[in-house]
């Protein structure tokens, strides 16, 4: 019976990792997207299931590790519990779970290894470094990227000089320490050298992320996202263990595609993202003559909607921050309710993290078709009667198509300017989280609503509920 | 100039690999084995590439919460790590492992509710008729 325990955990790692690659291929339609969470379920449980039952001290130790099972179950109920505009916090915070885990691993690995009379071989020696680098790196990065959301950290961009430069030295460190390790894998200076990659790595970690600024964090939370991944990845190469491979390649890429995606969304390369400073540049932009906008109530602009065929609302950070999403429902409602067209226009990069809003407004029980992405939005909105613009403001900047010399130049945006009329929704008349102008609110067809989100929009919807007047 | 920086790396770095895994070979497993899991790994990123692409736009947020609770994966190696050399009680290197399998399974549990929480709110208009 015993042999048979090493067949049955390779089928069930193989059944497993199909399992994962289904559970991602039903993502790609909110229909099917459900099964999906059940396909990882099973293949999760089948995964610690064939671990444990072929690994000896796994069954020895099978108290210990239940008792660690518990309290994981117990620390990870109230995380899944979060308000959906906390999202993007827990999902850093459970990439820093993630990367710790992979770190430890490493660690523990390397010193049975040292431990063992046949030592550490160079092979092993590159992906335990990999492993711990990422582990470690991804880790304490996550942990800033977590405080930043959080606001437990100043979310604007934390900087210093030579910033680069010493970034730079102790990656260099970090890389000599590495090569060390892996030419000598087993030579006696290793446990001081090992140790240093570690704290290294921690190092790094932080000072990565802190010069990064929040409107940044949709880009580095996909990035740390493909960084988790590829240290399971290396903690499969050393565990060799192919299951954990091809799960981390899943995430990895996962990662990595959705980094991409963001910096396409904001005409900004990698580089740029982790050591532009975005924050830095725009403060002097400010000053020049001080131009006029023009204002109206929230009355005036749902006497406005009235009378229109189609409205499009382009929701940002803003409707998150006030949250705003269950009001904007009801306004949703009662235009629907005129037999006005309502769209929402969707900015990859709205939000603190890639398809933010679409959650958001899936909670407010917005029909996920009236959701309708930039592209597509474009190309009809010279037809567009009224844009409500509720806490967006970057991706509806005209700057990113006209002014050269903006930071944002060059950023596809949702092309607000071309409709009939815009209102924008604005808590104070300060510029928004990038500290660029925004020119739309100039324009002669553009109304600004001052006055949180949350209550201007619930008065909007009021005021077309029909019994106006009344209040 | 780029370029021939990176291929030099590249190439550097596919050299010394083969070697470490020649040296490796003389320890247990083989180089061939080592490269047959760079083989599962290349093949494991090709589809995963194909498939996340194909992943509605609407659903970044869940997909990324789900794709948490896969890298979770890491609680089988928290495992072996936990049980390694186990003795009567845990030592030091089985504590690390043990928190490894806290962490994990921290991320499945909630990688995997939260992400049919979000789901569950994703309503078609066809069926909020009903």
């Amino acid at each position: 019976m015993k042999e048979y325990f090493p067949i049955f955990t390779q089928v069930s790692y193989l059944i497993a990792t199909a399992l994962f690659i289904f559970s991602l291929k039903w993502m790609s339609d909110p229909k099917s997207a459900r099964r999906g969470v059940g396909a990882g379920v099973i293949a999760m449980v089948l995964a610690v299931v064939g671990t444990i039952i072929d690994s000896e001290g796994a069954l020895k130790s099978l108290p210990w590790i239940a008792f660690a099972v518990i309290i994981g179950t117990l620390i990870g109920i109230p995380l899944s519990r979060v308000a959906l505009t906390a999202v993007p916090q827990r999902t850093a915070l459970s990439h820093a779970f993630g990367g710790l885990a992979a770190g430890l691993v490493g660690t523990a690995k390397y010193y049975f290894l040292a431990a063992s009379p046949e030592g550490v071989s160079r092979f092993l020696m590159i992906a335990i470094c990999a492993e711990v680098l990422l582990g470690y790196l991804t880790f304490t990065g996550s942990l800033m990227a977590a405080g930043k959301l959080q606001e437990i950290l100043p979310t604007r961009p934390i900087t210093y000089p030579y910033q680069n430069l010493i970034n730079g030295l102790l990656f260099l460190v970090a890389i000599g320490c590495i090569v060390a390790l892996i030419y000598s894998p087993n030579a006696e200076v290793n446990k001081y050298l090992f140790p240093s990659v570690m704290i290294l790595s921690l190092m790094f970690g932080i000072l990565l992320i802190i010069p990064i600024g929040g409107a940044d964090m949709p880009t580095v939370i996909a990035l740390l996202n493909a960084y988790a991944g590829l240290s399971a990845v290396a903690m499969g190469f050393v565990l060799d263990n192919k299951l954990l491979i091809t799960a981390g390649a899943l995430d990895g890429s996962s990662g990595l595609i959705l980094s991409i995606i963001m910096c396409k969304a904001m005409n900004r390369s990698f580089t740029n993202v982790l050591f532009g400073a975005f924050g830095q540049v725009q403060a002097k932009q400010e000053g020049g003559e001080q131009k006029e906008y023009k204002s109206a109530t929230a009355k005036d602009a749902a006497q406005i909607m009235e009378q229109a065929n189609l409205v499009v609302i382009v929701p940002g950070f803003g409707m998150a921050v006030a949250q705003a999403q269950h009001r904007v429902r009801e306004l949703y409602d009662q235009l629907i309710k005129r037999g006005i067209t309502v769209k929402f226009a969707i900015h990859p990069v709205a939000g603190r993290m890639p398809g933010h809003m679409n959650v958001l407004l899936a909670e407010a029980d917005i029909p996920y078709d009236d959701l309708v992405e930039m592209e597509a939005i474009n190309s009809e909105m010279s037809q567009v009667d009224v844009v409500l613009i509720v806490g967006a403001n970057d991706v509806v900047n005209p700057a990113a198509k006209n002014a050269k010399g903006s930071p944002i130049y060059g950023m596809p945006i949702i092309e607000a300017d071309k409709a009939k009329a815009v209102f924008a929704i604005k808590r104070s008349k300060a510029p928004g989280f990038a500290g660029i102008e925004n020119e739309l609110y100039f324009l002669d067809k553009t109304l600004m609503v001052f006055g949180d989100a949350k209550a201007v929009i619930g008065d909007m919807a009021k005021e077309l509920s029909g019994d106006s007047g009344m209040h | 100039m780029k370029k021939c920086i990176l291929t030099s790396i590249i190439f550097i770095g596919a050299t010394s690999f083969v070697q470490a895994a020649e040296q490796h070979a003389g320890s247990g497993s083989s180089a061939l084995h080592i490269i047959s899991l760079v083989f599962v790994f290349m093949l494991a990123t090709f589809i995963g590439l194909d498939v996340i692409k194909g992943v509605s736009r609407l659903l970044h947020t869940p997909l990324m919460s789900l794709t948490n609770a896969i890298s979770a994966i890491s609680v089988v190696g928290a495992i072996i790590v936990a049980g390694h050399h186990w003795t009567d009680k845990p030592n030091i290197f089985n504590i690390l492992g043990l928190i490894a399998v806290v962490c994990s399974v921290t991320n499945i549990v909630s990688g995997f509710l939260i992400t049919n929480r979000m789901l569950k709110m994703f309503k078609s208009r066809d069926k909020e008729k009903k």
